[in-house]
């Protein structure tokens, strides 16, 4: 027996020095891998490097010799770096496997709530030019007049407040529900750090000049092309995590954000397939001409907000939701079908951004029956959002998160019906080219976007930096309110001041001659933008406030019992 | 034929036949005898393995026979 038992240990011995040495060897492996991809990025490092140097020196226009010297700052920067570790011995990390990748995610929760106050702020601002015009100061013209700041507040919201929270939720949700780690170790950084610098080059460019004028997608050809990257990394890191899950469905939240990565990816290079005039300067001309140019661009933009603001968003839903309310979602069939039914109409809509032009009238028909019937399965996955508080509606009285996160999906129902009334061409007719439509963007965004993000970090926060709870739930409800109130007052007055403005641009008198010149209407805005830009300001200083709170959930709400070091035993 | 007429010509019958049949499929397959009992199952995926990945399979299985064994 004791022999026996003798032997065993010295068997086990021998077993467990095996495997030390068969870890040595994998891991001596691993550095000589690293070495050799070391300089494979030194490489291509040092040749972007110097291709920026050669483009600071040629570059034809100003933006493109300010976004030379970023991007050589930056490759040049990550040269050293990447020069400074080659032939250090690593530090020998074990098998990251049994835990999830959750500091990018950090990261990635940091710049949502960065970007969304950057973001709100123009915004702000440059609702109050439109107010008092005088804020277009002539110092600044060139630079920070309405027309080259308001892509700059457009970008900054949809792409980075909103791309950000969108990448940071995506590989938050798509880890959880794969009950898997992110697929491609540090891929997921590049994708991370990829994307602010598209964020940077983009903005840059906008103040500077360099924009090819269509909406939601002026970078121009280089920032494309380097986005594309990005995205198809993403695209790598997201399927790659799916594909080796340990659960054997995949959750719906993941279909959504899927299907926004593909489409994104799709609408992003057709609409951009530009030549440039020269390689170096910022200028291209696209490929479509026409009618043709304009309808690709509406089948993005209709589709940027389908696949980015919706698609994308509504996965959010899915997941956060039945989280803060710790209950299933409310109908997984309804999940299904609303899934399908959102894809198979969404991308149809596009066309209801051009009645009454050159486009053929059955394309824009088409458009907007499309447009009609998406209002079914928009509404379909409000109730499933809705209905999954069925039997936990007190929690509306007591969580301001999960408050936020039904006013969002309020907002999101009142819009996709909005929308749908609008996109009719007799409506239309009326609204087209007036407040009303930004009116409609705006609580869509806000209400929408805007809340169910919030109820997202309000939720993250504490969860990643391992807190118990958050800092201060009054302060999630002021900033509720302030954000709801901010949203009515901008709903409202666009409301007021686009019919105004439809109306006043077709009155004519009893000779058939317009009544009104343009300026007229912009005199008669004056009121409402004001109580526009009022509403921006109490949005953002909702925002503001919840930046303070997540900030004190971080540095002070105490920490959570499982992550002390000591052990408690159990009873 | 012109690539035009070609392109609408398909689009109008036998790609619209394709979607509209695979919808209607997915709409069918959704309600599918016993589907109730799957969804139910992974409409609770999010409130599983919130704090860590699953363990490999490979650890997980032969422990859990020993242990069954036992």
């Amino acid at each position: 027996m004791q022999i026996n038992a003798s032997a065993a240990h010295v068997l086990h011995q021998a077993h467990s020095l095996n495997g030390f040495h068969a870890a040595l060897r994998i891991a001596g492996d691993k550095a000589k891998g690293r070495k050799m991809s070391n300089f494979i990025k030194l490489i291509a490092l040092g040749l972007v490097t110097l291709f920026a140097m050669i483009g600071t020196n040629y570059a034809r226009d100003l933006a493109y010799q300010v976004h030379a010297v970023i991007v050589m700052l930056v490759a040049g920067g990550l040269f050293l770096y990447t020069l400074r570790r080659t032939g250090e011995p690593q530090v020998a990390t074990g098998s990251l496997q049994g835990e999830y990748f959750d500091s990018v995610i950090r990261a990635g929760v940091i710049a949502t709530a960065f970007w969304g106050v950057v973001g709100f702020l123009a915004g702000t601002f440059i609702a109050f030019q439109l107010a008092f015009p005088a804020l277009n100061f002539e110092w600044a013209q060139g630079l920070a007049n309405f027309g080259r700041l308001r892509p700059l507040h457009t970008s900054a919201v949809i792409f980075a407040f909103g791309g950000n929270a969108l990448l940071a939720t995506s590989f938050y949700v798509v880890q959880r529900t794969s009950a898997a780690r992110l697929w491609g170790g540090n891929l997921a950084w590049f994708v991370f750090w990829g994307y602010q610098l598209f964020i940077v080059l983009a903005a840059t460019g906008y103040l500077l000049g360099g924009t090819q004028s269509k909406e939601y997608a002026e970078p121009e050809w280089y920032v494309d092309l380097w986005l594309t990257i990005v995205w198809v990394a993403y695209l790598a890191v997201y399927l790659g995590t799916i594909i080796k899950r340990k659960e054997p469905h995949i959750y719906v939240a993941n279909w959504f954000y899927l299907g926004f990565i593909v489409t994104v990816a799709m609408l992003h290079v057709v609409n951009n397939l530009t030549i440039p005039v020269s390689i170096w300067g910022s200028k291209s001309v696209i490929v479509w001409s026409g009618v043709q140019d304009a309808m690709v661009q509406w089948w993005y933009g209709h589709n940027a907000v389908g696949f980015f603001l919706t698609a994308g968003f509504l996965g959010m839903m899915y997941y956060f939701v039945p989280k803060q309310a710790e209950r299933p979602v409310f109908s997984y069939k309804l999940s299904i079908i609303h899934f399908w039914a959102l894809i198979f109409l969404y991308i149809w809509a596009g066309p209801h951004h051009l009645h009454y032009t050159a486009l053929p009238d059955w394309a824009s028909t088409l458009g907007m029956v499309f447009s009609v019937v998406l209002w079914m399965p928009s509404w379909g996955g409000m109730i499933n959002g809705l209905m999954t508080l069925s039997g936990a509606w007190d929690k509306l009285r007591t969580d301001p998160v999960i408050r936020m996160m039904v006013i969002s999906i309020g907002f999101y129902g009142m819009s996709t019906f909005e929308g749908p009334m609008m996109s009719i061409r007799a409506v239309n007719s009326l609204s087209h080219y007036t407040d009303w439509t930004i009116g409609h963007v705006h609580s869509g965004a806000l209400g929408w976007n805007g809340m169910i993000t919030f109820g997202a970090l309000y939720f993250l926060v504490p969860v990643l930096w391992k807190r118990e709870r958050l800092y201060s739930l009054s302060l999630v409800s002021w900033h509720f309110w302030l954000a709801t109130i901010g949203i009515i007052l901008y709903a409202a007055s666009m409301w007021v001041t686009g019919i105004m403005e439809g109306l006043m641009w077709r009155e004519v008198d009893a000779n058939g001659f317009l009544v009104n010149s343009f300026a007229d209407t912009v005199a008669a805005k004056k009121p409402m933008n004001i109580v526009r830009g009022l509403g921006g300001v109490m949005f953002l200083t909702g925002s503001i406030i919840m930046c303070y709170n997540l900030w004190m959930t971080v540095r002070r709400a105490p920490a959570k019992e499982s992550s002390l070091t000591v052990q408690v035993p159990a009873e | 034929m012109e690539i035009y007429t070609l392109l609408r010509e398909f689009a109008d019958s036998w790609m619209l036949l394709f979607l509209f049949t695979f919808f209607m499929g997915i709409v069918f397959w959704a309600f599918r005898p016993g589907s109730t009992k799957v969804y139910e199952d992974t409409a609770s995926i999010p409130f599983r393995h919130v704090d860590a990945p699953a363990p490999a399979e490979a650890e997980a299985t032969p422990a859990a026979k020993k242990e069954a064994r036992t």
